[in-house]
């Protein structure tokens, strides 16, 4: 019901760098029953200040209510949504990948192809870097998958907006 | 010259123009008992914390100012969380302090220690754990400050024992920025023409008002706007006071146990003027079926309320006095016409609700629970300070006792916490001294803080509880007659404390009524008393709240008896 309706967005919120405040912010989330898909945390350039980027999803009229709560906690700067916005999104993600004699050659050139690198190698394993929006990712991952992943650890979607040219 | 933190505390208190604080001691929090009695601040001492978070609620209430506790650590700052709660949910101010263990003990589960801002960050406004005592004051004034700004709310603030003993040279804090809360008062100058254009074109436009109107101070811009446009007004039980009830124009209160008239008003309008309500689930009923003819202008400070549960026509975040004030200046600009003609037809339908669905009882020759609110109107004139209990007592005092003033009813609308009206009570009479106060109570929630009547005692003061004693948890013995075939599991409460005896034993005065015609004698008697009197009435013990709107159903189908 209502589901049709249902859509993406990415939420940057600029906060008190202060603790507790993440916990606010994701205690709003779970009290509420809204889902949090991916979350990044950091100090910007005013220490006094963190971003907060929050990939969540649902209803026009959820995110509208989303958004005025964030807006309302006392320690929140700014929200953004970045939906319906020009912005840039990034991922990081490593991945330990098992690296069999015969597959070696095959992961790097897949490694190659999409502006990855290895940053670590033992004798059975490397871990590969890589940076890009989550499709380019996921794909990345659906590549390598085939040899065997024994490890992932992805970062969540960063955004910022992009400025008028 | 250094001062200790505690001595810090006391000196924004009094600048933030506190006189009262109700509170509790314990170790965390010794330094600071040690550094109040030294002042001349007011300190009340309850018997239990959650008495002294609804005492400070009714105190802020009834006097606008904010309301202020005082606990210690662990259970202290525990027990005053369902108190909190409440004055979250009703947007009160309050600032409560809480002791907390020294900060190097701080997570090391130490003796009295609990997360009191992780327990309390879903029901505050904001919350603060104190580390650097230099932090200190500016965090006590942002407290004041945000409690008592936008929509208001219940501030905490930790306060771990090392660091109210340190010491700070003392710099005064002159104002309080705070960069990331900025609450919008004035209205979007756009939205309010629509208003007027919608005015207008209404035929049955009716006027809903909620618990913002009060603390707004918005009660008199209301009853201008109201005059001027003619229509009808109807309430949520938190804005009950906020329009006078003597005016013709008033249909009682709106909800699960509504007026018929303003139930089924809210279901013909074709313009629903909401100012300061939220929508509350007792009072929309099934959301989809609320005022379904109507376009709705719903002015709030909070912009979360809007949109929340009903769909808006003309969302205006603003103050709603300050809006209504504005919507009066546009208005008297504007040519209404005939506006009494033009209203006649429907105040006339009203009028035929009014008159074929009156509120209503059969007094026999038990004495019914309303026949007692009526009587306590009666007699108190209207002009006593009621506070209430939950369940049906809550309901009756809402329908029978008439309010034409605000801050006159105090009640738990939001959390529906059993236990408040006591407390609460004792909060607004420290508030008012002059004022005669009334806790409207069922004898299952009187129960509940019970103790706080040797508060009562102790300071004199002469706060009425009028019980009516059915024997039942009666509301929830009502919804178990009548949704589950009257199987009364653990709702009776046979065994109850002889309330006359139990005043007595608290110092304070007992009186019962058991048969209708002693009802006006006792009250009579209690009012005449300068202390503390229960009076404890023998109602029908089956009685019923009606109309009642089963849950989840439209508020125009109700129950009639
Ligand atoms: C703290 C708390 N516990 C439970 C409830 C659920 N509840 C709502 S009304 C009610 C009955 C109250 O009984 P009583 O105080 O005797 O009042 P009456 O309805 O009989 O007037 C109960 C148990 C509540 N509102 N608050």
């Amino acid at each position: 019901m209502g589901k049709l309706d249902e859509k993406k967005s990415i939420l940057s919120i600029l906060v008190d760098n202060k603790p507790g405040v993440l916990s606010r912010i994701v205690g709003l989330f779970s009290g509420r029953g809204f889902n949090i898909e991916s979350l990044c945390v950091a100090e910007t350039t005013d220490p006094l200040v963190s971003r907060i980027t929050i990939v969540t999803s649902g209803e026009s009229r959820v995110l509208e209510q989303i958004k005025k709560q964030l807006n309302k906690l006392i320690n929140v700067i700014k929200v953004m949504d970045f939906t319906d916005l020009a912005f840039v999104q990034g991922e990081m993600a490593l991945v330990k990948v098992r690296a069999k004699s015969e597959h070696r050659a095959e992961i790097l050139r897949t490694v190659d192809i999409f502006k990855a690198r290895v940053v670590d190698a033992s004798p059975e394993y490397y871990i590969v870097e890589i940076i890009g929006d989550d499709s380019k990712i996921d794909a990345f991952l659906s590549l390598v998958k085939p040899m065997g992943i024994k490890e992932i650890a992805r970062t969540g979607t960063i955004a910022l907006a992009r400025e008028k040219k | 010259m250094k001062l200790t933190g505690a001595q810090i505390i006391m000196k924004a208190l009094q600048e933030e123009g506190v006189d009262t604080i109700f509170g509790f001691p314990g170790g965390a929090v010794l330094d600071i008992y040690d550094a109040l009695v030294k002042t001349d601040l007011r300190h009340v001492l309850v018997r239990h914390e959650q008495g002294a978070v609804h005492a400070a609620d009714g105190y802020a209430r009834a006097s606008g100012k904010v309301g202020v506790c005082l606990v210690t650590s662990g259970p202290g700052a525990t027990n005053t969380v369902t108190g909190i709660a409440s004055a979250y949910m009703d947007s009160v101010p309050l600032v409560v302090f809480t002791g907390q263990v020294p900060t190097a003990l701080i997570g090391n589960d130490a003796f009295q220690e609990v997360d009191i801002v992780g327990i309390t960050r879903p029901c505050t406004k904001h919350n603060y754990l104190v580390k650097d005592v230099e932090e200190l004051e500016r965090t006590i004034r942002e407290a004041f400050f945000i409690a008592r700004s936008g929509r208001p709310g219940p501030v905490l603030i930790d306060l771990p024992k090392d660091l109210v003993q340190a010491k700070t040279s003392n710099r005064p804090i002159k104002e309080v920025r705070l960069r990331s809360y900025h609450p919008t008062y004035e209205p979007n100058s756009k939205q309010l023409p629509k208003v007027v254009k919608l005015l207008k074109e209404a035929k049955r436009p009716l006027v809903f008002t909620g618990g913002g109107v009060i603390l707004s101070k918005a009660s008199e811009e209301l009853r201008r706007f109201v005059a001027k446009i003619h229509a009808p007004v109807t309430s949520t039980l938190m804005g009950l006071g906020g329009f006078p009830a003597s005016d013709p124009l008033w249909l009682g209160m709106i909800g699960m146990h509504g007026t018929y008239r303003a139930n089924m008003s809210s279901g013909e309008c074709d313009l629903l003027i909401a100012i300061g309500v939220r929508f509350d689930d007792r009072v929309t009923g099934r959301t989809d079926a609320f005022a379904p003819n109507a376009k709705i202008v719903h002015i709030d400070i909070d912009p979360t309320s809007i949109r929340k549960n009903i769909p808006v026509t003309v969302p205006i975040v603003g103050d709603c006095r300050i809006t209504l004030e504005k919507l009066n200046a546009l208005l008297e600009t504007e040519d209404l016409g005939n506006i009494k003609e033009k209203r006649r037809p429907w105040l006339d339908q009203i009028e035929e609700w009014k008159s074929t669905m009156p509120l209503d009882y059969e007094q026999s020759d038990v004495i019914k629970p309303q026949f007692v609110v009526e009587k306590l109107y009666e007699l108190t004139r209207g002009e006593a300070i009621i506070t209430t209990e939950v369940g049906q007592n809550q309901m009756w005092a809402a329908q029978y006792y008439h309010f034409d003033r605000p801050n006159c009813f105090i009640t738990s609308g939001g959390l529906g916490c059993m236990g408040f009206g006591f407390p609460a009570a004792i909060g607004a009479q420290i508030a008012c001294p002059d004022k005669l106060v009334i806790d409207i109570a069922g004898d299952g929630s009187i129960q509940m803080n019970i103790q706080e009547m040797a508060t009562a005692v102790q300071y004199n003061l002469p706060v009425k509880v009028a019980i009516l004693n059915n024997g039942y948890l009666g509301m929830v013995r009502q919804w178990q007659e009548l949704f589950y075939d009257r199987c009364y599991a653990h709702t009776e409460m046979s065994c109850a404390p002889d309330f006359v005896k139990l005043a007595e034993a608290y110092g304070a005065v007992g009186l019962r009524a058991t048969k209708p015609e002693e009802v006006e004698g006792i009250i009579k008697e209690a009012l005449s008393v300068q202390r503390p009197v229960i009076m404890d009435f023998q109602v029908e013990k089956e009685e019923c709240v009606y109309p009642m709107v089963p849950a989840g159903e439209p508020i125009t189908e109700m129950l009639l008896v």
